[in-house]
């Protein structure tokens, strides 16, 4: 764990360095463990077709429901498909999904908040509505909402999943652009003549970054689970793509004679969030201790 | 205080107002023809398409429609759902209870479980059972509901048979869904239960009361939690609105009626009415339970109302 002293010191001023950034957290295992995890999940994503026994979408109706054995390690699905294949196959989805929808949210609510923050006024307090009216639809909701218009699609869940997560941005940009305005390098910064494009990107923008960072880290996990959600309640990814929240939904009906068709699926997205959750916990700790709760 | 409770209330005007916009929008937003694809599973005729958009009075102005619409809710008609033709607003009247009874008791679940781990967490900090518990919060936070669900329902129906499995009714039925949607929100009141009292413990006044010679839990109790479940209770409103929210999947893994399968299902129906409505009564509830919960934020934290 790193000292109060030290940790609060970085979390002040410009982001701390790469290397000191890494070092520090090399010191926490609990992020270490979540880098661990996902470093793994990152390779059975990106070596799918090397790893994976079998063709994921293959169906085979005499290998039909067999249980976890040499043949099939994680057993197969009512299709006779193979688990193992579906679940390696899975992580590249749900990697995908978890990306995609935090870049949307990033791109849409870091500058909208940002600019907000920065001007205030009338600019801000008309974004600030539109943030409140969003946020009045709890949770799951929004993305609900949204899928509900853009009809059921694992795209569509992408968009709705990352345009959800917009206010959560916007307002974590404004508030930390609201107190980095004051700061008084920026006012010398703007009593010498710097122009707001470059203020903003010179001084501003490095105080959001470590908050942005670990926000969007933690945020990765949310939206992996709230993807998952929507595919298991039949609005996103479309049979017979290997999506685990889909295979969890399929495999309820067989929870009595094939308990792994659900239950490896859900440890993956498990698996998957924990890692990201424990890495957004370091990072936090490490770059900014101030938004520990 | 009552002008800060009347500027509190009329602060949320805005945002319903927002949230009607939203709400009503969302037909607009369709790509392509809304009526067409509200009717995509029907075979129609062209007379038949007139008369939906008749119905749905889109042939009128904007404006018209929005004040139709705020009208007509504001006076409970929330419209005529497509598939069952029934007024949405009973709709919404019959799953309402399954609903709320299942926020509660998932509620319940999530305060009886999440208070007393944080709790002792704080209080034995650093010990096993700190590490543990928060180990538990940690996996929690990260569980799905529906996985959790599903592995409740094979252990404790499939195998020990001690709870239904599915449908809603009695109270056995609302046992292992209450949990399922409890669960979650434990692990972060616990979380935040460990984080408020470990700070409120290191506190002037609960020293001076342990110098005093006052017992050990007594002060615990009452210096310490009574001023530790303030900020606790601020995350109730947000997350009774996780479980509102949440309730839509656990209904789904349960095959329990309420809102959140009737949501679901009119998305699946593309049954626009119905989602519109249910939506709008959602989200307005949630506001509404967010403004109590700053009230009564207010009542319990003198700083509040007069900062």
């Amino acid at each position: 764990m790193p000292s109060p002293t030290r940790a609060s010191a970085s979390a002040d001023g410009a982001a701390a360095s790469g290397p000191g950034v890494a070092r520090r957290l090399g010191r926490q295992r609990g992020a270490m463990l979540g880098v661990s995890i996902l470093g793994a999940l990152v390779l059975l994503a990106v070596g799918a077709p090397m790893w994976s026994p079998r063709d994921p979408i293959r169906t085979a109706a005499r290998e039909a429901l067999q249980p976890p054995g040499p043949g099939h390690l994680l057993g197969t699905d009512q299709f006779g498909r193979d688990v193992a294949s579906r679940v390696v196959y899975g992580a590249r989805i749900s990697l995908t999904v978890g990306l995609v929808s935090v870049s949307i949210a990033v791109l849409l609510g870091a500058p909208l908040g940002l600019v907000s923050g920065f001007y205030g006024g009338r600019l801000d307090a008309c974004v600030m509505r539109v943030m409140d009216v969003l946020l009045a639809f709890p949770g799951i909701l929004l993305a609900l909402a949204i899928v509900s218009v853009l009809t059921p699609g694992l795209t569509n869940v992408m968009i709705a999943v990352g345009l959800a997560a917009v206010p959560a941005y916007a307002r974590l940009m404004r508030a930390t652009a609201l107190s980095a305005r004051e700061y008084l390098y920026v006012e010398a910064a703007r009593a010498l003549g710097g122009r707001d494009p470059f203020i903003l990107a010179r001084y501003i923008l490095p105080n959001v970054i470590a908050p942005l960072i670990v926000t969007a880290t933690l945020g990765l996990g949310t939206a992996i689970l709230s993807a998952a959600a929507l595919s298991f309640l039949g609005l996103g990814s479309q049979p017979p793509a290997p999506e685990w929240g889909r295979m969890l939904s399929e495999g309820r009906d067989y929870l009595r004679e094939a308990w792994w068709i659900s239950t490896f699926p859900g440890l993956a997205i498990m698996l998957m969030v924990l890692a990201m959750n424990l890495l957004g916990d370091g990072l936090r700790d490490v770059l900014d201790p101030r938004l520990k709760t | 205080m009552l002008i800060w409770v009347v500027r509190r209330i009329l602060a949320v005007i805005p945002v319903l107002i927002g949230v009607t916009l939203a709400v009503f929008s969302m037909l607009f937003l369709v790509p392509g023809d809304p009526v067409k694809m509200m009717l995509a599973e029907f075979v129609t005729t062209p007379e038949q398409v007139a008369r939906m958009r008749a119905q749905l009075h889109l042939d009128e102005p904007l404006l018209v429609q929005y004040g139709r619409f705020v009208a007509n809710a504001l006076r409970g008609d929330l419209g005529t759902s497509i598939r069952t033709r029934r007024p949405v607003v009973t709709e919404i009247g019959e799953n309402i209870g399954s609903t709320a009874g299942l926020a509660l008791c998932g509620m319940l679940v999530a305060v009886a479980v999440g208070i007393p781990l944080g709790l002792l967490a704080a209080l034995l900090r650093n010990s096993w059972l700190d590490v543990g518990s928060m180990v538990v919060a940690l996996l929690g936070v990260s569980m799905p509901s529906f996985w959790l669900g599903l592995l409740l329902i094979f252990a404790f129906s499939l195998h020990l048979g001690w709870f239904p499995a599915t449908g809603g009714g009695d109270l056995a039925h609302l046992v292992l869904p209450s949990v399922t949607l409890g669960a979650i929100a434990s692990a972060i009141i616990a979380r935040l239960t460990r984080s408020s009292m470990l700070e409120v413990l290191g506190q002037d006044y609960v020293r001076t009361a342990r110098a005093k010679g006052l017992a050990w839990w007594g002060v615990v109790v009452r210096h310490a939690l009574k001023n530790a479940l303030i900020p606790i209770i601020t995350i109730f409103g947000l997350q009774f609105g996780n479980l509102l929210a949440g309730a839509v999947i656990v209904e789904t893994v349960f095959s329990r009626p309420g809102l959140g399968r009737l949501i679901v299902g009119g998305i699946l129906a593309k049954d626009f009415p119905l989602v519109q409505g249910s939506v709008l009564f959602v989200a307005t509830g949630y506001v509404l339970i967010n403004v109590l919960v700053d009230i009564a934020y207010a009542f319990t934290d003198p700083r509040i109302r007069f900062g």
